[in-house]
């Protein structure tokens, strides 16, 4: 956070938002748009790949939504892609450029990106977790040259429902960046592979001792891309999860996001699974 | 320690002296229960109460409280009202330290200026517990039967008079410009130590172990099959923690006003034991199960709280105890992890020998 947004917030209440603006809204799927954010006088969000911000729409309230830009090219701006989930994102997609919405944060602990450096990068993402981990896979592509090899496996549950597929198309091309993407049910035109995200796990060889993990996905997802990091011989400090919780107050009061005494939105959304792997609430 | 002395006789004068510059809390009878209400008259309060309903976390932490209001769009937040200064009088010892809990809670970290401006103006004036107040209380197991600080001034009850200590400069000035105080005397010293000597041995301990063995108990009894059996009991209604001092968690909701465009944002108590408190936009719930919201509480009551305040998120009012329908209480669920872990222990023992 900026000292100015800081300084701003603590002389009132960590509860008052700062008034952003929208300026691009991008349906990607059905269900999901990608909505570009600007806050006042070109103020920058400072924040770290894997944060979330509290967005708000006074008199429809307040939840929590991962910045899904990297912070490499944030450029006065941030991206939120934002399911039709609830009451807050059911207006949130009915808004267009111009509109302004209520900005808090950023809040918790990301991905500490410069600890990765010299490794390769595995991402595992499935489904709307795309959108937290793309924070961090734009920033390693844009610093390209301090990590290893970059593979990403993607699963979603259809063709209709992959995220950024303008963006998987650039990827599929690099050379640098191995992709493999997979659906669990593939329609006519669908040509790829088929199957849960834990198929493409045989189809990869990793160097588990130089590899960091990250995977972000649907709540029953994670326990599975765990068992296939740990076969490969990933070690558990070096699998990386963000993990879903409803974090109303992102300032660690409200209680909504414990798991078991970890407040997510103070020591997470990101975690190390060696950290929360105790906690029998986490998983 | 010095204190002053206040005859019993003095305390109406003393409310309306009090109530000349601040609004005067403090516990009164209310259809046969006791609740902290505003003090019109001297006549109202009955500092000799058992206990109260709600506990005074209501005056710091409001049960629904404005954080904004919005207008056209554009919020701006709402601090309570500077100059409205509250003395609350006869906080017993429990609820005394379930504030200083609150305190640590809402001033570490992230600062919450809401809690901390209403702080800043509650003086607090406690009442040292001479007897148990009721079958319940458990205070004496969880060391909060007395208090060392965390009052402004703090009453303790010498049969005619009341002994006042001064905890702070704010409670200092609440006996400033009152005429019928006096310093306490030898023969007042005396008797305080003889009341004080008494009162001890008048409380039951009702915990089976140490307190300070509560943590380790709870933290080797994470998977005992009690929190299955206490989730078939628990109807999930949330009195426990709509009564605890120490609850703090909230849901912040907003309304608006005729005009659709105006409103305000408010948060309001909410309760881990209520069965969608953490369900997400997406329909997932990461605590369905009752025995899992159970266990939790109990968790943040007698570990996670230590854990991260170095206080205890239980403060043996037993209120909680009190409201539940079901009967089910910190008393007998911890004493129940205790029986189980030695019974445990006692048949690893016995195979181990017969081995």
């Amino acid at each position: 956070m900026t000292a100015e947004l800081k300084s701003s917030l603590e002389s009132t209440s960590i509860y008052l938002p700062t008034l952003a603006t929208i300026t691009n809204v991008r349906p990607i799927t059905k269900m999901e748009k990608v909505f570009t954010v600007e806050l006042p006088g070109g103020m920058s969000l400072g924040h770290k790949p894997g944060q979330f911000v509290e967005v708000s729409l006074f008199g429809i309230g307040e939840a929590p939504i991962s910045i899904c830009s990297s912070p490499s090219r944030s450029n006065g701006r941030f991206e939120l892609c934002a399911r039709k989930a609830g009451d807050l994102t059911g207006v949130l997609h009915t808004l267009g450029p111009g509109d302004r919405i209520g900005v808090r944060g950023p809040f918790g602990e990301g991905f500490p990106v410069e600890r990765f450096r010299g490794k390769d990068m595995l991402f595992a993402p499935g489904g709307l977790g795309l959108a937290p981990l793309r924070s961090l896979i734009d920033q390693v592509l844009d610093e390209r040259g301090n990590f290893g090899r970059v593979i990403i496996l993607y699963g979603a549950r259809n063709p209709s429902e992959l995220l950024f597929t303008d963006e998987l198309a650039e990827w599929a091309r690099r050379s640098d960046v191995e992709l493999l993407v997979t659906v669990d049910r593939g329609d006519a035109t669908w040509k790829g592979n088929e199957g849960v995200i834990t198929t493409l796990f045989p189809k990869i060889q990793i160097y588990p001792r130089d590899t960091v993990a990250f995977t972000v996905g649907p709540p029953v997802m994670y326990r599975f891309v765990i068992m296939e990091c740990l076969a490969k011989g990933i070690p558990e400090g070096n699998i990386w999860l963000s993990l879903e919780r409803r974090m109303k107050c992102g300032v660690g009061k409200c209680g909504h996001c414990q798991i078991n005494n970890v407040y997510v939105c103070q020591s997470g959304p990101a975690f190390r699974y060696s950290e929360i792997k105790h906690l029998g609430e986490a998983l | 320690m010095t204190f002053y002395v206040i005859p019993k006789t003095a305390v109406p004068d003393w409310v309306d002296h009090l109530r000349k510059s601040r609004r005067v809390v403090g516990p009164r009878p209310l259809h046969g229960q006791y609740v902290f209400d505003e003090v019109r008259s001297a006549r109202e309060l009955d500092l000799s109460y058992p206990t109260t309903v709600i506990p005074p976390k209501k005056y710091l932490l409001p049960q629904r409280e404005d954080l904004l209001s919005f207008r056209a769009g554009v919020g701006e937040a709402q601090l309570a009202q500077e100059g409205s200064p509250t003395v609350v009088l006869g906080v017993h010892t429990c609820d005394l330290h379930a504030i200083q809990l609150l305190d640590l809670v809402f001033s570490q970290g992230n600062r919450d200026q809401h809690y901390l401006t209403r702080r800043e103006s509650v003086a607090l004036v406690s009442i040292e517990c001479l007897k148990p107040c009721g079958p319940h209380s458990f205070c004496k197991s969880m060391g909060t039967l007395g208090v060392i600080d965390g009052y402004d001034l703090h009453l303790t009850d010498l049969g005619e008079e009341y002994a006042v200590d001064v905890g702070t400069e704010k409670g200092q000035a609440l006996l400033k410009g009152f005429g019928s105080v006096r310093e306490g005397t030898e023969a007042d010293h005396r008797l305080f130590n003889r009341v004080m000597a008494e009162k001890w041995p008048r409380f039951p301990l009702r915990l089976d172990f140490d307190i300070t063995e509560l943590p380790s108990l709870l933290s080797t009894s994470y998977d005992s099959s009690l929190w299955e059996e206490l989730g078939q009991r628990c109807l999930a209604c949330g009195m426990c923690t709509n009564v605890c001092p120490t609850c703090y968690c909230f849901n912040v909701l907003d309304e608006v006003d005729f005009t659709l465009s105006a409103g305000r944002r408010y948060r309001i108590w909410d309760s881990c034991q209520l069965d969608r408190f953490a369900t997400v936009a997406g329909g997932h719930n990461f605590r369905a199960a009752q025995a899992a919201r159970v266990r939790h509480r109990f968790f943040r009551k007698g570990k996670y709280q230590t854990d991260a305040y170095g206080l205890l998120g239980c403060v043996g009012c037993g209120r909680c105890a009190q409201v539940c329908l079901v009967h089910i209480t910190p008393v007998d669920t911890w004493n129940e992890l205790n029986r189980r872990r030695n019974t445990a222990s006692l048949s690893a023992g016995v195979k181990e020998a017969q081995a």
